[in-house]
């Protein structure tokens, strides 16, 4: 039954090689899935245990609880780390979102001189180790007082968030017929009425999903804070970080469901955005 | 309203170009010496091969490109010195360059909107043009749902709504079929006629530019060859690019033998000696020329049209083309020659290999210096 799909030139081997070639797809999937999905039950074990005990296993209601939920909100590490990830996270985003989209569209004009160098360049934090940014970041920045400060974490944040927003800034403008922006001219808009008028909602899906990118970059970033951050700058990754050396419960198990959570919402979120985009390039396919 | 020609002597140099050159990378010009006058009102195309330099020049007008010397004046003063936004100039783009994100109204309406125009003249305006390009039901469509011909209208009409003192199109239908191109010439020509705008409009198709213009500059090589009025630009080219570029033409090379005021007697490769009309060859003899004949103004012996001179050619080849017959000729030396004759009890009997005497008048036959 099942034969009758293959080709009909197929031989043993052939048909051993698929079936190879689907079991290691499911296994490196299984590896990967695996053990973001075992936290989550276990964010809700009952007892201070890393592992599965055996009520839970028997699925006995007893053996589930929000207790670690309740830890996070009732802990005041747990809460300033939370609103630290936010702060910083937004503000490094605005900053990354608005200097990474113009660098697009200047580097996106034929006039740009040393593109390729530029664009090296500020791309560059995703290309290094990050251990060797941070490192250098701590030495500059200590210079500067900007060391243990929430500015000193926003900007070099916003550093490592540039490159997602070039990336996919440029990917757009690649779209961008140029001659719309001429049009917008020619009817008699300043350069800057234009830019706003034409050029920003045309580009929006890719500034928006190069936000998200930089967000969640920073979201999750611990080697820089590391490096960074004085006691009052802790993020939930350099808590989490602490809370597996100093007190270990499963504690982090909770907050490492949220995240995952917020994940999950940030990744329907570009699945949406990329949806209409894609929309709106058929459009604009129509009109060149 | 403009009978072709009217506008040739009588210009009111409202757009006048003044030695324009333009290069891009400082080292070859793009635009040798472009000059041109035009009147207000006038339909005037720009007809050249691809890579000519007429989308430059419409850039240079527009203001997108900067212009390397010379000067473009719009009503007496020189447009280079305002920014682009301000030279109140409507474009229409190849490629409409309609803004996707705004519905047919709010296209229509930008440039009202940027002039800050009340809201109820805004609306008026836009009805009104809606109603021009007859799309009065498709206001709140988005350009995605419009077909080719009613998004080249919308685009037309966008590039008209704010009265403009001139309107640059390039190549405007060059991506709608043969059909869909012919009613969209028709329907620029219309509203053209109505509301009398000033156009430079852009082409490579000489049978758009023919059936359209007031005028025609024809334009290769960085320099306008000859800007005339459709039919003198057909009977009367003023160099061999024009005759070659604009129709059908023979090309005979020969000799002066000998000039007197505007005709020139030519010793062929046959050793016969024609009379031609003189353009822009030398007087003196021995120099080269190249003499133009269209294949409807040359006639098989015997005729009854009247002539000046003769060639005697071999017919090789006939072609039937329904309404009309080609006959292909060779000159000893192994020129073409290609007559036309409507195929009627007039086309002579005539077999492959047969040698005949071709006719035709002076004042058909041009003598250029070669090109
Ligand atoms: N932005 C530019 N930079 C450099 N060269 C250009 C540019 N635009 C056009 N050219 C060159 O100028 C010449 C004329 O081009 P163009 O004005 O587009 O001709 P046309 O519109 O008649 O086809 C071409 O050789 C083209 O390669
Ligand atoms: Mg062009």
């Amino acid at each position: 039954m099942a034969r009758a799909s293959y080709p009909a030139y197929y031989t043993f081997w052939h048909i051993l090689g698929e079936y190879a070639l689907k079991l290691s797809a499911w296994l490196v999937l299984f590896f990967l899935i695996l053990p973001i999905l075992v936290i989550i039950p276990l964010s809700f074990n009952a007892e201070p245990f890393f592992s599965f005990t055996q009520g839970m296993l028997q699925l006995d209601p007893e053996a589930y609880s929000l207790r670690w939920y309740q830890g996070i909100v009732e802990n005041d590490n747990w809460l300033l780390a939370i609103k630290n990830s936010f702060f910083i996270g937004i503000f490094a985003t605005l900053i990354a979102t608005t200097l990474g989209t113009l660098a697009a569209i200047g580097l996106s004009s034929d006039d740009m001189p040393f593109k390729r160098a530029i664009m090296a360049l500020l791309l560059s934090p995703m290309i290094v180790p990050l251990i060797i940014i941070a490192a250098g970041m701590f030495f500059f920045y200590t210079k500067f007082s900007l060391a243990g400060s929430y500015l000193g974490l926003i900007i070099a944040h916003a550093a490592l968030g540039v490159p997602f927003v070039i990336i996919t800034v440029t990917a757009t403008l690649s779209n961008f017929n140029r001659s719309l922006y001429y049009a917008g001219l020619s009817l008699g808009a300043s350069p800057i009425r234009t830019f706003f008028d034409v050029v920003v909602p045309l580009i929006r899906p890719g500034v928006i999903s190069g936000a998200m990118f930089a967000f969640v970059t920073s979201f999750d970033e611990v080697v820089v804070v590391l490096f960074l951050a004085g006691p009052g700058q802790r993020t939930i990754p350099r808590q989490m970080f602490s809370g597996l050396r100093e007190q270990i419960n499963p504690t982090i198990l909770a907050v490492a469901t949220l995240l995952i959570l917020v994940s999950v919402l940030f990744l329907l979120a570009l699945e949406l955005l990329r949806r209409r985009s894609e929309k709106m390039r058929g459009l604009d396919d129509t009109t060149r | 309203m403009n009978t072709p020609g009217t506008f040739n002597d009588a210009s009111d140099h409202y757009l006048q170009f003044k030695a324009v050159q333009k290069s891009y990378d400082q080292v070859t010009l793009v635009v040798k010496d472009f000059n041109l006058d035009v009147s207000q009102g006038e339909f005037l195309t720009l007809l050249g091969p691809s890579g000519s330099g007429k989308t430059t020049v419409l850039m240079m007008m527009a203001g997108f490109e900067s212009v390397t010397s010379g000067d473009i004046l719009l009503d007496k003063h020189p447009i280079t010195r305002t920014a682009p936004y301000r030279r109140n100039i409507g474009m229409v783009f190849q490629n409409y360059a309609l803004f996707p994100h705004m519905s047919i109204a709010e296209n229509l309406a930008y440039p009202l909107k940027v002039r800050k125009k009340p809201k109820a003249e805004i609306e008026s305006q836009v009805a009104r043009f809606l109603a021009l390009i007859e799309l009065e039901a498709f206001g709140n469509r988005t350009p995605g749902q419009l077909s080719g011909g009613q998004r080249q209208r919308v685009a037309l009409a966008r590039a008209l709504i704010f009265n403009p003192s001139l309107v640059l199109m390039d190549e405007p239908l060059g991506a709608l079929d043969k059909k869909l191109r012919e009613q969209m010439q028709l329907e620029i020509l219309r509203l053209h006629k109505k509301l009398g705008f000033t156009v430079i409009y852009v082409t490579h198709d000489q049978t758009e530019a023919l059936t359209m213009s007031d005028r025609i500059a024809v334009f290769n090589d960085g320099v306008v060859q000859q800007c005339a009025s459709p039919d003198v630009l057909y009977e009367q080219p003023s160099n061999a690019f024009v005759a070659d570029f604009i129709g059908e033409n023979n090309f005979l090379p020969g000799v002066v033998e000998h000039v007197s005021d505007d005709i020139a007697d030519i010793k062929v490769s046959t050793g016969e000696v024609i009379r031609a009309t003189r353009v822009d060859c030398g007087d003196s003899g021995s120099d080269k020329v190249t003499v133009a004949i269209r294949p409807e103004k040359l006639f098989i012996l015997p005729t009854d049209h009247e002539y000046d001179s003769a060639i005697t050619v071999k017919l090789t080849d006939r072609l039937y083309v329904g309404d009309f017959l080609r006959y292909f000729f060779e000159l000893p030396d192994g020129t073409e020659i290609v007559v036309k004759y409507l195929n009627d009890h007039a086309a002579p009997r005539i077999a492959v290999g047969d040698e005949v005497q071709l006719v035709f008048r002076a004042r058909d036959s041009f003598a250029f210096s070669p090109m």
